[in-house]
């Protein structure tokens, strides 16, 4: 497949096969699969809450290579990312990865990802949407070297309590000492394999990073040695509970990426989002930094918040109201689900100012369906702080074995 | 204002110097930094061979804006022309030529249906040209942006183009995003005429008759107070930024030649001044640029420093050059066939049909200069002697179409041009080409080089629906002030656009002067 993108032959698959289809087709006894940024990506292997089960109590191997991956360096490289997320970059140091947005000139979010300072002046960058273009436009004025290599980086989640022991079991000698976002590097199979201690589930846990020549030796290697441990594979459903419980956002679903927004009006900023934590005024220039301060001084039109809601009626898309009766619209649900972890009804949802202080009075208009009959409940939703779920061992290092 | 450092004006051209002198009129320390030798820009006198001067970029004063010259006393300050309101004599093959008066044409043959017909074309087009002439001085509204006092300013054009009427609204409407050829089409037969109206909207333009939007570019030739008859400034363009020099210096603002602007500094998010080219670095409290915007935001100050969508639109800005600049320096007055020598130092044209100038533009499209290239003559030097010596005699014209990176080398674009240019004189004053002593000939690129608009394109950008009003530059600077805190643009390059008007660089010092009260 991949001998057929080179020869500009990509026609031929509607869909690509990742590195690693050989194994994870093996082991999809469900044959639940979805389209992934182009690649086939498995909805679910076996059993959504046995593989969620995986995540939070032993630990669970996601496909990540569908992820768009663009590798930037040059001598401009600090500087045209500093010109292109909110954040400061200088701040990620070598052997860093950071969690960053990027905005329009409106101060709108195009996307969000993750910069992966490799080497010194040699980055990664992650992004949910194809970003080639914005990226290529933003390069104008810098000389840097812009590749996108997502066809060309294999990279698998490991995450869950067991993970660090697993990566010791497969040769990462002192793989316990990685903190939150530091990246790690050991030699694999003749060549490289990179670990960095980052994941979308809030919990302990690793990405690992190598070429496609060597995926299915990595894949090998890991099962092999992480039955003892209990690994198992996830798919993209035991995945996405981890990431509401942990609160992270997601393109498309918690916010609409500007470019795409057609309406005005429809897309956020990153305080609307969030994510003021990622917003540096003090950088003199990056898109969007005088909408943003315009926005700062002039107010916010939404907020993003994390709901606690009554009962155990999921609240999918559910209307949010400032009363019980009779009340106004004043927000809605953009992800929800039951945390198994935190034993509670959650959501994420984008509220209209000035709603969504803790402690107002909230309420969610939930339809569900029992045995093809609707019904309709009003439950009272609490706007909570931080993660829904945040086990310590996210962040302690050295990372327990368990 | 408190702060003792000055606005200092990138670029002593026309729009620069009126910029300065109504800020210095307004009481403001101001510097302008002018690269050549001499200030002008583009608006400029200079020996092209001994003892012979000329226009060297603008020969002819079309547009220039009445306020600024009335605001500045520019006639006390020295401006004079030495001939107002000149005709236009299309020349014709075998002597039979067209004498075009405003809303009247004299002599030729010509159909009496064309005739009749041209007065009443004429009038609509001048009509249709003061609705644009009123947005001259007005700072195009921020569609995007809202608030009332942006839609009443939008609000204002429209209602200037509801009040032509509803006939002559709809007929406006109509014609003015298309192309000349069409309408020319639609309303006279002669070929000659046809031509010569349509070289007045094509010249200077990246645009062949039948390119759309050649119907704006007329309107706005027509735009001015002159209603599109051109003047000759005694002494040549340079007069007119010599006396605003003047003006400038009049008001107690201060002029450095020599100085050319390196790049932009800024402090944090904000414009601090300027550095030039030798290292030496001025404060400022506020830099105006009168360089075109692709110069001043990508060269001088940067992309990095802008946003990625801003600095896109700034790229793709369409500036591209496609008329060359011809200076003939000769030991006599050309005599051309059956013409009144009393005629020769009026505005003289060689555009003999539509398809002679449609082809003229396709081998321009494809990076070769015109085969048959079509002209805009001046001969300034018999109603001003002071361009040549005793006897002898400039003619400067403006050759279609050269483009700005021939497919040739630009010296071996040049020298075929020349040769061609020559042989087409020659046709229409036989023996012209032997009467030359020397020769100067602009290719785009050269225009670029010693002018520094990018792209040697005269207006520091087309002028066309997607760079006009409130799109021109682009979206985000149409009012002058650019997304940098302290650094605003007065060009050509801004509404209303090139021609050697002022205009820009008035609305520019307004924009200024409101947004920085002291």
């Amino acid at each position: 497949m991949i001998e057929n993108m080179k020869k500009k032959e990509h026609y031929r698959h509607a869909v690509y096969h990742s590195p690693f289809h050989a194994r994870t087709s093996a082991l999809n006894t469900l044959n639940e699969w979805h389209r992934w940024k182009d690649y086939t990506t498995a909805d679910a292997y076996f059993d959504t809450s046995l593989e969620y089960a995986a995540i939070r109590n032993a630990c669970a191997v996601f496909d990540l290579t569908p992820m768009t991956k663009h590798r930037i360096t040059g001598p401009d490289a600090l500087a045209f990312l500093n010109r292109l997320v909110t954040r400061d970059v200088t701040k990620i140091k070598a052997g860093k990865v950071g969690y960053c947005v990027w905005c329009d000139d409106n101060g709108q979010v195009i996307d969000d990802g993750t910069i992966f300072h490799l080497r010194e002046g040699d980055y990664r960058l992650c992004s949910q949407e194809r970003q080639l273009d914005w990226l290529s436009r933003s390069a104008y004025g810098f000389d840097i070297n812009l590749v996108e290599d997502t066809h060309e980086v294999a990279a698998l989640a490991l995450q869950g309590p067991t993970s660090c022991a697993v990566l010791k079991a497969i040769g990462c000698k002192g793989a316990e000492n990685l903190k939150p976002f530091e990246i790690g590097y050991w030699p694999f199979e003749g060549g490289e394999l990179m670990v960095s201690r980052t994941g979308f589930t809030g919990d302990l846990g690793y990405e690992l990073w190598t070429d496609f020549s060597r995926a299915l030796a990595l894949w090998d290697v890991l099962f092999d040695k992480g039955s003892i441990h209990g690994i198992r594979p996830m798919g993209t459903h035991a995945l996405e509970i981890a990431r509401i419980e942990a609160g992270f956002i997601q393109a498309h679903v918690d916010f609409l990426p500007a470019d795409q927004a057609i309406r005005l009006g429809r897309s956020r900023s990153p305080f609307e989002l969030d994510l003021a934590r990622l917003v540096d005024f003090k950088k003199p220039n990056f898109n969007g930094r005088r909408a943003l301060l315009e926005e700062q001084k002039r107010g916010s039109r939404y907020r993003l918040v994390k709901l606690d809601i009554e009962g155990n009626k999921v609240a999918h898309a559910a209307y949010i109201y400032d009363r019980k009766d009779n009340g106004n619209q004043v927000g809605t649900v953009t992800s929800s689900e039951w945390s198994p972890s935190a034993k509670a009804n959650i959501a994420l949802a984008s509220m209209q100012m000035p709603w969504g202080r803790p402690g107002d009075e909230l309420w969610a208009d939930i339809y569900y369906q029992r045995e093809h009959e609707w019904s309709r409940v009003k439950a009272r939703c609490r706007v909570v702080e931080g993660a829904f779920f945040d086990p310590p061992r996210r962040r302690a290092t050295p990372a327990a074995d368990f | 204002m408190t702060d003792m450092n000055p606005i200092v004006i990138i670029g002593g051209g026309h729009n620069g110097l009126v910029c300065a002198a109504y800020l210095a009129k307004a009481g403001r320390k101001v510097l302008v930094l002018e690269a050549a030798a001499n200030v002008g820009g583009a608006a400029i006198t200079r020996e092209f061979s001994p003892g012979f001067r000329v226009s060297a970029c603008a020969h002819l004063s079309y547009l220039l804006d009445a306020d600024v010259t009335r605001d500045l006393s520019l006639a006390s300050h020295g401006l004079k022309f030495a001939r107002e309101s000149l005709r236009t004599v299309a020349l014709g093959a075998n002597g039979n030529h067209l004498v075009l008066n405003g809303g009247t044409i004299e002599g030729g043959n010509l159909p009496a249906a064309d005739r009749a017909a041209y007065a009443g074309f004429h009038a609509n087009l001048r009509k249709f040209a003061r609705v644009l002439g009123k947005q001259h001085n007005r700072r195009p509204p921020r569609i995007a942006a809202g608030g009332n006092s942006e839609l009443i300013a939008a609000a204002k054009l429209g209602l200037d183009i509801r009040m032509l009427g509803r006939d002559p609204m709809r007929e406006f409407l109509r014609i003015a995003g298309i192309n000349v050829f069409d309408i020319l089409e639609e309303a006279f037969e002669s070929q000659q005429l046809k031509g010569t109206l349509a070289l007045d909207a094509v010249l200077g333009t990246n645009l062949g008759p039948r390119s759309n939007n050649s119907v704006l570019t007329l309107l706005h030739r027509m735009s001015g107070a002159s209603a599109g008859l051109p003047s000759l400034v005694e002494g040549g363009m340079g007069s007119v930024t010599q006396a605003l020099q003047k003006a400038v210096l009049a008001a107690g603002a201060s002029v450095r030649t020599g100085a050319t602007v390196a790049r932009v500094t800024l402090d944090g998010d904000r414009v601090s001044g300027v550095e030039l080219a030798g290292g030496e670095k001025i404060a400022a409290s506020l830099v105006i640029s009168n360089a075109d915007p692709k110069s001043t935001l990508l060269t001088l100050l940067g992309a990095r420093h802008l946003e990625t969508g801003f600095a896109h639109r700034v790229r793709h800005i369409r500036a591209k050059g496609m008329a060359a600049k011809l200076h003939l320096a000769l030991d006599g007055l050309p005599a051309f066939t059956q013409l009144d020598a009393a005629l020769a130092g009026e505005r003289l044209t060689i555009a003999p049909d539509l398809t002679y100038l449609e082809h003229a533009f396709d081998a321009a499209k494809y990076g070769d200069c015109s085969p048959a290239p079509a002209l805009e003559i001046s001969i300034p030097t018999v109603h001003d002697r002071t361009l040549a010596p005793s006897g002898k005699h400039v003619l400067s014209a403006i050759v279609q179409y050269a483009p700005f990176d021939p497919r040739a080398s630009n010296d071996a674009a040049r020298a075929g041009l020349l040769t061609r240019t020559l042989a087409v004189l020659d046709g229409y004053a036989p023996g012209l080409s032997q009467k030359v002593v020397a020769s100067e000939l602009l290719l785009p690129a050269d225009i670029e080089r010693e002018f520094r608009f990018t792209g040697g394109h005269w207006h520091h950008g087309e002028l066309s629906f997607d760079q006009f009003l409130m799109l021109r530059p682009v979206p985000g600077a149409a009012q002058y002030a650019t997304p940098v805190n302290g650094l605003y643009l007065c060009g050509a390059g801004c509404h209303p656009g090139g021609g050697v008007m002022g205009s820009a660089g008035a609305n520019a010092a307004r924009e200024v002067l409101a947004a920085v009260k002291s």
